[in-house]
């Protein structure tokens, strides 16, 4: 396979820049610092002294046998980045790109958030370099985790409410960018998603690519071979491509991502992005997303706002196309069974993103053998989605 | 080239040239807050001075636009404009009378939905002569460029005053004007530019034989006065749209219509330097 992204950021005909010039100097610096302290083995020292003794790596590859067994004959693995401080994989990401704002100079970060994984990540690593945070965040997301908003003001971290478009993650993004592009001299965005424009996808994939290194090593030990099948929920895409991304060149490792389709993909409330979505430029990179036939931007719905997301990151919608790995759509009502399924058997609350990946597995259940070996990576912990789940169920019940 | 010879916009600065004065440009989102109030928005606009005019492109996820673009850009959207309404637009304005060079502003997804063939085989039709599109920087407008030049639409690059080193190669090759952002962040009205601003404006004309043009945050007649001294135009947008939108209550009564339409034009009389 060939090496991607190219220098101008494309992944095949995907990603790119696509911003306004003002913000252009200002990603070419990134790119440029980016290259410069990944070659110096230091930096790269002082993330992993953070990733392990702050947040808790390598996390754990489990054999979830109560799940496999009730599921057929697989063997089913959770990679549990829901154990990593801040209860996601967000943080991976967040302990990177803060670690490059401060080499870069920067005093000030920025983000933007869905569920508040990535904002209560980015203030955490805010708090610990000492530097000033603002989190934007949709003012409907605001409502559906309040939880985090607290937290994210518990860790110092100033969250400003977005009131425009849809006013969930999109609009987050959206807003965090202008907000850049007015203070760039001094302010460092901290993506929060494999998305965006260069350098961003290829950063946050390479600060991602953790889970899947260590989960290759890991399932090396346990099984003495490769994994047949990697399965991650893809919003943005992430966890995914941090998976996915050590096994590109593993041929039998087949890859599937797995998107939120709401309460369907033949309805208009879901966030099926490689099922439903055309190209199109979206947020500086073009990729798959939800658009109309004029080129306006759909609103996505999902049960899960860290998958409520019209887009997808540009490598996603690349590794589509050359048929690389396969991409799939979960329901509102599929996740949730999935969740309820892995609380039962495994004592596990996940996230309502990472509950998407199970479903799937569900779904897949008799037609996997026992000579399968399946990887999930659970993204992220449930604890923030209980009251979601709590009026979701209620509302069911009500209908 | 003919085709550039032709270019209304190319004129118009050639004309403004000899007359030694700056254009006005306004910017007006098109179908805030309704179709046929854009059409009477511009022969207001062209009958208080204007020298050209950039028509807004309502978009879903405009990146480069501040509050009171949004707004106007959600207004437009409820009744459902968009690229191609813009562009019937423009030839309803020719139709009606209007002289003045339409610039069509608009983020790329639009552009790059409707397809690029029947984009630009649309725009000589519909009496544009002008191009800016903010997300579209130098690294990705090759094609663009290449397909403006060769339909006779002049393809606006954006300078910022970040952009140092690489104004020259965003210039090189430019055709119609080149258009300096004041200062760092989106559009909208400010007191306050860029610091190094004139030295900025001074590089760009150090770069380039094209009339140069200043935009975002200009929004009184004694700002637009202070750029004329040192550019070829100056755009007005989010101060005129902002007047749009005041007078939309006046707008919507017939009674109280002309009155709405007069503020609009004595408004942007009194920013003509």
């Amino acid at each position: 396979m060939i090496q991607v992204p190219d220098k101008d950021g494309r992944f095949g005909s995907f990603g790119g820049r696509f911003v306004p010039e003002t913000l252009m100097t200002a990603l070419i610096e990134l790119e440029e610092a980016y290259r410069e302290f990944s070659a110096d083995p230091a930096f790269q020292e002082e993330i992993d002294y953070l990733l392990k003794q702050y947040s808790g790596r390598e996390t754990p590859l489990y054999y979830a046998e109560r799940l496999s067994k009730h599921l057929g004959d697989a063997k089913i693995y959770l990679k549990r980045e829901d154990l990593n401080h801040t209860g996601a994989h967000k943080i991976n990401n967040a302990i990177g790109q803060g670690i490059l704002a401060k080499k870069m100079g920067k005093t000030k970060v920025i983000a933007e958030t869905g569920a508040g994984q990535h904002g209560v990540a980015t203030a955490t690593v805010a708090a610990l370099l000492g530097m000033e945070c603002k989190v934007f965040m949709g003012e409907e997301d605001t409502r559906r985790q309040a939880l985090n908003v607290f937290r994210m003001k518990l860790l110092g971290a100033e969250v400003i409410p977005v009131t425009s478009g849809s006013r969930t993650l999109k609009d987050a993004g959206n807003e965090a960018l202008r907000y850049w592009v007015s203070n760039v001299e001094d302010t460092f965005y901290v993506l929060g998603s494999a998305v965006g424009p260069h350098p961003y996808p290829m950063m946050v994939r390479n600060f991602q690519r953790i889970i899947g290194d260590e989960t290759r090593r890991q399932i090396l030990e346990a099984e003495g071979r490769l994994p047949d099948l990697l399965v991650a929920a893809v919003g943005g895409g992430s966890n995914a491509i941090g998976m996915f991304y050590p096994f590109m060149e593993d041929e039998q490792v087949a890859m599937i991502g797995v998107e939120a389709a709401g309460k369907g993909i033949d309805t208009p409330f879901h966030a099926a992005t490689m099922s439903k979505g055309t190209r199109g430029v979206f947020q500086g990179s073009l990729s798959y997303l939800l658009q109309d036939e004029h080129g306006q931007i759909i609103e996505a719905h999902s049960i899960s706002a860290g998958l409520d997301y019209p887009g997808v990151g540009p490598e996603h919608s690349y590794l589509k196309d050359i048929h690389r790995a396969q991409y799939v759509p979960v329901t509102d009502a599929e996740a949730l069974d999935a969740l309820k399924l892995l609380c039962v058997t495994e004592g596990i609350i996940p996230a309502l993103e990472s509950a998407h990946a199970i479903a799937h597995v569900v779904k897949l259940g008799k037609t996997l053998t026992k000579d399968d070996v399946v990887v999930i990576c659970l993204s992220g912990r449930g604890d923030k989605d209980v009251e979601s789940i709590m009026a979701y169920t209620e509302g069911a019940q009500n209908q | 080239m003919t085709t550039e010879t032709t270019n209304r916009m190319d004129l118009t600065f050639q004309k403004l040239k000899t007359e030694g004065r700056a254009a006005l440009i306004p910017f007006l989102t098109v179908g805030d807050p309704d179709l046929e109030t854009t059409l009477d928005i511009i022969s207001e606009l062209e009958a208080a001075g204007a020298d050209m005019l950039e028509l807004g492109v309502p978009y879903s996820d405009p990146l480069a636009d501040g509050p009171v673009i949004q707004r106007a850009s959600s207004r437009a959207l409820r009744s459902n404009v968009h690229l191609r309404t813009c562009m019937e637009t423009a030839l309803k304005a020719r139709q009606a009378g209007s002289e003045l060079p339409f610039i069509l502003f608009t983020y790329y997804n639009p552009v790059m939905q409707m397809g690029l063939d029947t984009f630009f085989a649309a725009l000589d039709a519909h009496e544009i002569s002008g191009l800016i599109i903010p997300d579209l920087p130098v690294e990705e407008s090759e094609e663009m460029r290449e397909r403006s030049r060769a339909a006779g639409v002049n393809l606006i690059p954006l300078v910022a005053p970040t952009s140092s080193e690489r104004i020259a190669r965003i210039v090189s090759g430019a055709s119609g004007f080149v258009y300096c952002v004041s200062s760092l962040g989106v559009t909208g009205e400010r007191s306050a530019f860029h610091s190094g601003i004139d030295e900025f404006i001074a590089s760009v004309r150090r770069s380039t034989d094209l009339p140069i043009a200043v935009g975002f945050g200009i929004s009184t007649g004694e700002q637009v006065s202070r750029f004329a001294k040192i550019c070829d135009g100056v755009v007005v947008g989010s101060a005129i749209v902002r007047k749009v939108e005041e007078v939309i209550p006046l707008l919507a009564e017939p009674q109280t219509r002309s009155a709405g339409l007069l503020q609009i034009r004595e408004f942007v009389a009194q920013l003509r330097p």
